[in-house]
């Protein structure tokens, strides 16, 4: 193994290349050298003591939005400008255990509200494959870090599908694990039932590595799920190359509609047949409340946003206008300055489905209709499907600047929403290109069966070969 | 369930944000636009078919009752503090020997 200072070192660098923008690609939004360095010697010493670590001396890049000490966590948006969180992430503190060297904090859209990384307070990133498009979004900034070469493995989060989608646009694996797999103690909150912290990383098994180092219950957050951990990393190593014989894999039929891009829905064909050449049976299955996805998903996630991110008043941290004499008009105007126009609509909408009158008409008809999405799922798993396979998004990257009415927006996240309202696990991987730009299939399992989503993907990964790239 | 000019001011009160005058508009005619897509929800029965679970169904709180049975779990009667960088200074924008200072409240001004 390389030393692991030379190795950090290294990382550093591109990372600090790459927030000076010497790439033009706006993926990194701060380093701290000194730290990221002393963090290695550290490591370095332990390793060779002879400490246990899975991840030694891996460069991480981290989303803006997960508490780190030794850089500024900003989601994004002026309103938290040059916050330093006094505490870590669990997340964050567990793959540092792990030998993990944070190098980077990533760019993306405003306290995660977008799907494009077009909304941040620092301005869009750039895809790294075709920079005139989007890295997707809202974990833009980590999905471009790992596509560009930046890191091999960085974290996002996920409250709609915000590191599929990117992982689709940007040619990278995205995992979104169960939600309470991973804690979120430190994730800065956006739609709690929702949010989960999730990785991108190049290989199947790198995801799988990381996702495991960071699995497990804390008492820092309740909704941690008090399960056994089992291996992620043994079933991409088992079953690496090898056959999906008895695994049935169910194709929704509703991912496929008759408006699916074609060039997607052609490679998703032959990824299909790919995991039925490997042995697996695959079934035709309905999922048939999936259209109400994205209008449920979107009066949930602003209600419980709308909630959230009423702490960012100006009292207690981040930015305050300071030009009023009065505390109403001082919250008033905090916000009114420091969140952008994306992140005022959602709370408008969550404020509004949450108000009185509109409570029952909206927010409590959508969270009966999400547990009807969940019993959906519920059911084809119970048939015996053992994995869903569908496209991750409806098209390939869009440029920059294209999509810009935003229920068009939110379209995006047509095939990832319904995992976050459900719960379960769900990855991406890339399964081809088409005129050079990446697309990504989705595969998804029951709930906290992450072990059968990596071995899926894991034979799928290796039996496509050079072919998910080309 | 159209949305007014008069509503928009109302809730972005509610959410404590002043919205310029130019802004009004602009912002009831997209949020008109997306709750409109919402409306589909209503022609969906949820009362016949989730028996019993429509006032429970908020998913992070089934989850984690799932998996117990007991409800959401509770952290054990200790303290255990979380550790903090504690030479972080205070992160308040304005603040004197350790109280954080705001502006007066108007309203409390007769007090």
């Amino acid at each position: 193994m390389r030393n692991i200072i030379d190795m950090a070192n290294e990382a550093v660098e591109r990372a600090t290349d790459a927030r000076f923008g010497r790439d033009g690609l706006n993926i990194v939004v701060a380093t701290n050298h000194e730290s990221s360095i002393a963090n290695a010697e550290r490591v370095a010493l332990a390793y060779g003591r002879g400490d246990a670590m899975s991840l030694p001396g891996v460069a991480i890049a981290v989303k803006d939005n997960i508490a780190t000490l030794d850089m500024p966590t900003t989601c994004g948006s002026r309103i938290l400008a040059g916050y330093v969180s006094p505490y870590e992430a669990t997340a964050i503190t567990k793959l540092r255990a792990n030998g993990a060297i944070v190098v980077a904090k990533t760019n993306m859209d405003e306290f995660a509200m977008g799907s494009s990384t077009e909304t941040s307070a620092y301005g869009p990133t750039h895809n790294p494959v075709d920079p005139e498009r989007s890295p997707g979004g809202s974990s833009g900034g980590s999905a471009a870090a790992v596509a560009a070469g930046i890191t091999d493995i960085s974290l996002g989060s996920e409250t709609g599908g915000s590191v599929r989608q990117p992982a689709a646009f940007c040619g990278v694996v995205g995992v979104k694990p169960t939600y309470g797999r991973i804690s979120r103690f430190g994730l800065v909150a956006f739609g709690s039932s929702l949010d989960q912290i999730g990785v991108f990383a190049r290989s199947v098994r790198d995801a799988a590595i990381a996702t495991y180092t960071m699995a497990g219950s804390d008492p820092n957050d309740s909704t941690s799920a008090s399960v056994p951990v089992p291996s992620m990393p043994e079933p991409v190593e088992a079953y690496r190359g090898r056959t999906l014989d008895g695994v049935t894999i169910g194709i929704p039929r509703e991912y496929f509609p008759s408006s699916l891009d074609s060039d997607v829905r052609a490679r998703c064909d032959v990824a299909i047949e790919v995991m039925r050449g490997l042995g697996a049976k695959i079934v035709d299955v309905s999922l048939p409340h999936t259209e109400l996805a994205i209008p449920v998903y979107y009066i949930i996630a602003p209600a419980e946003a709308s909630s959230n991110l009423a702490r960012f008043d100006g009292v207690r941290y981040g930015r305050r206008a300071g030009d009023v004499s009065d505390l109403r008009a001082m919250y008033e105007l905090t916000r009114s300055r420091g969140f952008g126009a994306e992140v005022k609509r959602r709370i408008l909408i969550g404020t509004y489905v949450l108000s009185h009158g509109y409570y029952d008409a909206y927010y409590k008809k959508a969270q009966s209709v999400r547990a009807l999405i969940t019993r959906d799922f519920d059911s084809v798993f119970a048939s015996g499907v053992d994995a869903l396979f569908t496209p991750t998004t409806p098209t390939p990257a869009f440029r920059i600047g294209a999509v810009t009415d935003p229920y068009e927006m939110y379209m995006s996240d047509i095939f990832t929403v319904t995992a976050n309202l459900a719960g379960i696990p769900a990855m991406s991987l890339p399964i081809g290109r088409v005129g050079g730009l990446p697309i990504g299939g989705q595969i998804m399992a029951r709930h906290f069966d992450e072990p059968r989503m990596f071995h899926v993907a894991a034979a799928l990964e290796a039996a496509l070969g050079a072919e998910a790239h080309a | 369930m159209a949305v007014t000019e008069i509503d928009i001011r109302k809730i972005a009160d509610l959410a404590r944000l002043s919205l310029a005058d130019e802004e009004v508009p602009m912002m009831t005619a997209q949020l008109n636009s997306i709750l409109a897509h919402m409306d589909v929800l209503t022609k969906v029965n949820t009362e016949e078919s989730i028996d019993g679970v429509i006032d429970d169904v908020i998913a992070g709180v089934k989850l984690t009752s799932d998996l117990k049975d007991t409800g959401a779990p509770l952290r054990g009667d200790a303290v255990a503090p979380v550790q903090m960088n504690t030479t972080a200074p205070l992160l308040a924008p304005e603040s004197e020997d350790g109280f954080i200072l705001v502006p007066r409240l108007s309203t409390h001004e007769d007090m």
